[in-house]
């Protein structure tokens, strides 16, 4: 791509190869028009998860329509989080993926090894903490959708009791419970929220099951941080309402689903592709939310009353401008004490690392 | 017409013969799958099963995928001989990974060469406490050891998350559950430098040669035997049959337990909520596939690494869906059952015999 100058000495010849040595790394973000940029995906769900992964692998095929012949895109699904996914990313690498996105915490340590060995490949790793000059983290900020969906369970409740089928008590986790929480206690201070955990991110069977538990145990609306669709079906079957999550599911649920949190990827995917097409490409943390569109919803359920969508709508606007925040105070912990005051509104950091619940929501947190 | 007829005794030729002829079925199978994928069928075959060896580094994740298959399978199939079930292997691997992780962490600020053989010695002593509990319940109140050592491994992977969600957590890892990355005197030694490939591929080698010696060359490992194939004619010859299901036990748990510290101080470096894809689980499929014999055990294990491997290389290459994988090693046990008919059955074309005792087809 570079013809070296015609070399003299062998000093000369040193200083010319570090320059070429630099631009050729350089070259390697700019990509030459003629090879199509390669992007590399890990999952670690099945496409067909209709929930986190299959999220992603929209985003995916959002890349191929948006870019055409100019990127080739590769993913492989089901990793997992362990000791294959290292080797999966750096078989990546080594294949001449030019830009890598790995799509689960538990993909932050191998990511962060492989990109040591790989300097001038890109890794974008989604919601880890761990960032290197060639490794981004980004994340969205699902519990404004949490609080969305909150207040529409408050309103709609009539055993004021919703249930909540939840992955794994990690900070992400955690927040989505205490946002939904506090949302709907605001429009219904009776309401109390039961989470049952199923320590697993896709396993149909056991959500399933958590979800008739807690409908037997008196929930009427269910809500989840799991990736399939299968506590929606569930409370379809018995005729109550809920959630969806990640993706639309209304073709599981049809009566069920009032609206759904919508993890929208492709905008952020196209962008972190055009950066490295362009040689911009530059190690950074996104952490967004509703107003940039990575968090979205689905249509509201005809059942949906209109008082309902306008106070959800509200709550939505009030999130874009910035006039509302969900974890706004007054918040109380589980003992009824103010954790927080009237006025403040915690800050990321603390948000971060989230390890407790606030007052609404039933047991306690597996620690 | 053809009709099988049963054999006077074991064919021994067949019971080396089945497993190649089921391998060379399912990959005969396995084209005719990618026919009808759209995928061309060289392509694909390359991609499953050359790709993935065509480099040292490849060849070194081999390596690391069989290693703890291997290892677990050795153990399973002296135990399987002796006709103790032990399904919990994978529970065991996860208390051996507890154990010596949590070693790990507790020596976080010591940097010495003690640290990992100490790890080690735990994590094989918590997978030998785990497999001691369905052996101590079998000989003492004849509790099935099938259930009571798989219900165990849900019992040690809750374990392992509660450790990891709270005592083990990272102090600086924002409330993730993971532990610390271990140092340096805390992970294993690295065979060949750039690649993955730990001591502990060694150590499963070493145990193939143990296996082997102890079950063809001992009086224990002849103990074994008869007790699995005829348990009464061994108490006849003054076997205790209590202490061949300790031995069987332990022996499986201290592998088990030592393959799950070497994962966490090998490729992972770290206690995670879930450290193994199942391995204790493929092993049994590896210790049958290996027809319980501890050679056939490392091709075995070698076979079924190889299918994981190819399954990404396909994915990446050709994107293939990753059930393929799953429909691969499904097939190759499918095809293996059917082809152990033949060591106990001939198949004859033609009339019935006079002579035979066949079961038509």
């Amino acid at each position: 791509m570079f013809a070296l100058p015609i070399l003299k000495t062998a000093r000369l010849k040193k200083v010319s190869l570090a320059f070429a040595a630099v631009l050729l790394s350089l070259s390697s973000v700019s990509v030459n028009a003629a090879d199509p940029v390669k992007v590399g995906f890990v999952y670690v769900g099945p496409v067909g998860d209709h929930g986190w992964t299959y999220r992603h692998d929209i985003g995916r095929q959002a890349l191929e329509a948006k870019f055409g012949d100019k990127v080739k895109t590769t993913f492989v699904e089901s990793v997992p989080e362990g000791a294959d996914a290292e080797r999966v990313i750096r078989k990546l690498a080594s294949d001449g993926h030019d830009l890598i996105f790995t799509t689960s915490f538990g993909y932050m340590n191998p990511t962060n090894k492989v990109a040591k060995q790989f300097p001038n490949v890109k890794f974008e790793h989604a919601t880890g903490y761990k960032r290197a000059d060639n490794v981004s983290t980004y994340s969205a900020r699902f519990y404004e959708g949490r609080a969305v969906i909150g207040t529409m369970a408050g309103m709609m409740t009539k055993s004021n009791i919703a249930g909540y089928i939840a992955s794994f008590p990690i900070p992400e986790v955690v927040r989505g419970i205490n946002a939904f929480t506090i949302a709907m206690r605001k429009v219904n201070p009776d309401a109390e929220v039961r989470v049952v955990w199923v320590n697993s991110w896709y396993d149909p069977g056991k959500e399933s099951d958590a979800a008739k538990t807690l409908i037997d145990q008196g929930a009427d609306i269910i809500t989840q941080h799991t990736d399939s669709p299968a506590p929606l079906q569930a409370a379809q079957e018995r005729g109550v309402v809920g959630f969806g999550q990640a993706s639309d599911v209304a073709a599981f649920a049809p009566d069920a689903q009032l609206t759904a949190i919508i993890d929208d990827w492709n905008q952020y995917y196209i962008d972190r592709t055009q950066a490295v097409i362009d040689g911009t490409w530059e190690s950074q943390d996104v952490w967004h939310g509703i107003d940039s569109g990575m968090v979205g919803f689905a249509d509201y359920n005809a059942s949906v009353p209109d008082d309902v969508k306008a106070a959800a709508d509200v709550i939505k606007e009030g999130i874009i401008d910035g006039s509302f925040h969900p974890f706004q105070g007054p918040i109380n912990n589980q003992a009824g004490e103010e954790i927080l005051a009237e006025g403040e509104v915690l800050d990321d950091g603390v948000l971060l690392g989230m390890d407790y619940y606030v007052e609404g929501v039933q047991g306690s947190l597996p620690k | 017409m053809i009709r099988l007829e049963a054999r006077a005794e074991p064919s021994k030729l067949m019971g080396f013969a089945a497993p190649v002829i089921a391998l060379l079925v399912t990959l005969f199978a396995g084209l005719i799958l990618f026919a009808l994928l759209g995928v061309p069928v060289g392509k694909a075959f390359y991609a499953f099963f050359i790709e993935p060896l065509s480099s040292t580094y490849g060849l070194s994740e081999l390596g690391v995928k069989a290693a703890p298959l291997i290892m677990i399978a050795v153990a399973l199939s002296i135990g399987y001989r002796a006709n103790v079930w032990n399904i919990g292997a994978e529970g065991q691997l996860i208390l051996g990974g507890i154990c010596g992780g949590a070693v790990a962490l507790y020596f976080y600020e010591v940097e010495k060469w003690y640290v990992l053989p100490l790890m080690t010695l735990a994590g094989i002593l918590g997978g030998m406490f785990w497999a001691a509990i369905p052996a101590l319940l079998r000989t003492r109140f004849n509790a099935n050891e099938i259930l009571t050592s798989l219900m165990l491994t849900y019992i040690a992977a809750l374990l392992l998350s509660l450790l990891v969600h709270g005592p083990l957590r990272d102090p600086d890892g924002f409330n993730f559950p993971e532990s610390r990355l271990f140092h340096a005197a805390a992970t294993l030694p690295i065979i060949f430098e750039g690649t993955r490939l730990h001591i502990g591929a060694l150590v499963a080698l070493l145990l193939v040669v143990v296996g082997w010696v102890l079950l063809s060359r001992t009086l224990l490992g002849f103990a074994l035997k008869v007790n699995g194939q005829a348990p009464r004619a061994g108490a006849y010859a003054g076997f205790t049959q209590n202490r061949l299901i300790w031995f069987s036990l332990l022996f499986c748990g201290a592998a088990a337990g030592c393959a799950g510290l070497f994962e966490v101080a090998g490729p992972i470096g770290q206690l995670l909520p879930n450290i193994s894809p199942g391995y204790g689980f493929t092993a049994i499929i590896v210790a049958f596939l290996g027809r319980l014999h501890p050679v056939g055990v490392v091709f075995a294990g070698l076979v079924m690494a190889l299918s994981y491997l190819g399954g990404e290389s396909a994915q990446i290459s050709l994107n293939l869906p990753v059930a393929v994988t799953g429909v691969f090693q499904g097939m190759l046990l499918f095809f293996l059952l059917a082809a152990d008919v033949l060591i106990n059955y001939r198949v004859v074309w033609g009339r019935r015999g006079t002579a035979g005792r066949g079961a038509s087809l």
